[in-house]
């Protein structure tokens, strides 16, 4: 026996489980990761821990009762669900949403989009081992926002303000000026992330060049929002397939390089401050008028179908709605952005280590609750 | 904005091409036939006018009589979009062939339709039930689910 077939050493893959109740899975989501040491050789998803059927809850509820059961969808971001699921029933329905509606729906959007990206970027850096500190910080700043829906809506959590035909009610007078004084300490809390973050070492070191996603697999996976425009696939659907009023509003998309995780959590970073563009013109042009058109709580939409989609802080949300003229939907689905994210995720991990796969799994940003749905 | 295409107008180009694989086709949406919906999709995919490369979503519809299984392709070129339908008869034993191979992002959306609908994706990798155990009695989506 020669000295080199001696200390080969002969290795065989294992099976390890990540989950369903692990703090780097964002809920109850399992990995059944194979392993050859320290390396992953393939990862295979096992979700519906947290599967409630609510496609088929909808078909036994009207169009308006189903409202508060997308708010249960994405948790991180209900005000987003809401209006995606109202604009498709207004598609198939016929309905016109009068302008202060649209504005005020174009500013609890972005506003979520901010609080979305506060707990992405928040936990991103959770996962890359920063435990808490950044948590703490970013959440400091979610919590100013989920009061400001709070004060609209009376949620902090499920916040059920969009109505078919508008919002459910106008907001408040203090509402305006209290927006605007976070927009002028966000501008200033986004620069404090970046010089607390931009430049940190470690954070370069655990997400550069780690987790590539390619263009050409971001688009054969249907990937969207912030994980494909950091792949550099340039489509934000405010841009190319505007809703409310998103095509009077100026602002630029951030798209990344190589589509690592560092780039996608920049183009978080950049987003939001997209959004505080955005919520400066949506405040300045607010018109006034009603907030809601006059649609009643029973409605009738002719049959046929209708898919709408909107570009929610998690990437591309839709809804596809068929009508046979009754009071409930003949079927609802819900393009789940979440669910379709993690289709790219074992490309993304293959040949990284274990603690690698913790932190490319946090840069996609995902919600247990609309994945399973 | 992106603009739907004509499934009248896409059903005569695919005609050209593939002469019996359409089975209706309206303003909205195109209806092939199960046998021919590869050939069809690799079609709207790659040719270069057309370039349908991302693939939305993939859904199905229980109308008792049929399932109708709906795909939604937008072009990232041309900013243009199609709804691509197929329709299984047989209730005991729907299926359609799988469009894994064509895209990535069909095979957990194939698993959940498998799971809750019942239909089978022939030529998928992995199909098994997403949400739901294996043993879990039925399809939960269908219309005659608990009736």
């Amino acid at each position: 026996m020669t000295t080199s077939e001696i200390m080969t050493l002969k290795t065989e893959p294992f099976i390890l489980n990540f989950g369903p109740v692990h703090p780097s899975t964002h809920g109850v989501y399992r990995m059944r990761a194979t392993l050859d040491g320290e390396v992953i050789l393939d990862i295979e998803p096992v979700v519906g821990y947290l599967h409630r059927g609510v496609e088929k809850l909808a078909e036994e509820r009207t169009y308006t009762g189903f409202i508060p059961l997308t708010d249960r969808l994405d948790y991180i971001s209900p005000m987003s669900n809401n209006l995606g699921y109202c604009l498709a029933v207004e598609k198939l329905a016929g309905i016109k949403v009068p302008e202060r509606a649209s504005y005020l729906r174009v500013i609890m959007a972005e506003l979520q989009r901010l609080a979305n990206h506060c707990v992405a970027v928040g936990s991103f850096l959770n996962d890359a081992g920063a435990y808490f500190t950044p948590f703490m910080y970013t959440f400091r700043e979610r919590e100013k926002i989920v009061d400001l829906f709070d004060m609209v809506c009376g949620q902090r959590l499920t916040y059920n303000y969009m109505r078919i035909g508008g919002v459910s009610q106008d907001i408040p007078e203090e509402f305006l000026p209290a927006v605007e004084k976070l927009l002028d300490q966000m501008s200033r809390f986004i620069e404090e992330y970046e010089t607390l973050l931009k430049q940190n070492e470690i954070l370069l070191v655990r997400s550069k060049k780690v987790g590539i996603l390619d263009r050409e697999i971001a688009i054969n996976c249907g990937i969207s929002g912030p994980v494909a425009r950091a792949s550099g696939v340039n489509i934000d659907l405010r841009k190319t397939d505007p809703y409310c009023v998103y095509d009077r509003m100026e602002f630029d998309v951030p798209v990344g390089e190589i589509g690592d995780c560092y780039d996608r959590y920049r183009v978080r970073v950049e987003e939001m401050r997209q959004s505080v563009r955005i919520l400066r013109q949506a405040i300045r042009d607010l018109p006034s008028g009603p907030a809601k058109a006059d649609v009643p709580h029973l409605i009738r939409p002719p049959a046929g179908e209708a898919y709408m989609r909107i570009e929610a802080p998690k990437g591309e949300l839709g809804y596809y709605l068929v009508s046979d003229n009754s009071i409930a939907p003949y079927r609802c689905h819900v393009r789940p952005t979440s669910l379709i994210n993690l289709s790219a995720l074992r490309d993304m991990v293959k040949g990284w280590k274990v603690a690698d796969l913790i932190i490319i799994f946090g840069s996609i940003d995902i919600t247990m609750g609309e994945v399973d749905r | 904005m992106t603009s739907a295409l004509s499934g009248e107008h896409m059903a005569s180009r695919v005609k050209e091409k593939y002469p019996e694989s359409i089975e209706e086709s309206t303003s909205e949406y195109l209806v092939v036939k199960g046998d021919s919906l590869l050939n069809v999709a690799r079609y709207l995919r790659d040719t270069d006018d057309l370039k349908l490369d991302f693939f939305n979503y993939v859904t199905a519809v229980d109308y008792y009589s049929y399932f109708e299984v709906v795909y939604q392709l937008t072009s990232t070129v041309h900013n243009h979009s199609i709804v691509l339908k197929t329709r299984c008869h047989d209730r005991d034993n729907p299926s359609v062939p799988s469009v894994v191979s064509l895209w990535q992002g069909a095979d957990l959306q194939e698993r959940e339709i498998f799971d809750l609908m019942g239909i089978r994706f022939e030529g998928h990798p992995n199909l098994k039930r997403l949400f739901l155990w294996e043993g879990f009695q039925g399809h939960p989506l269908r219309k005659d689910y608990l009736s």
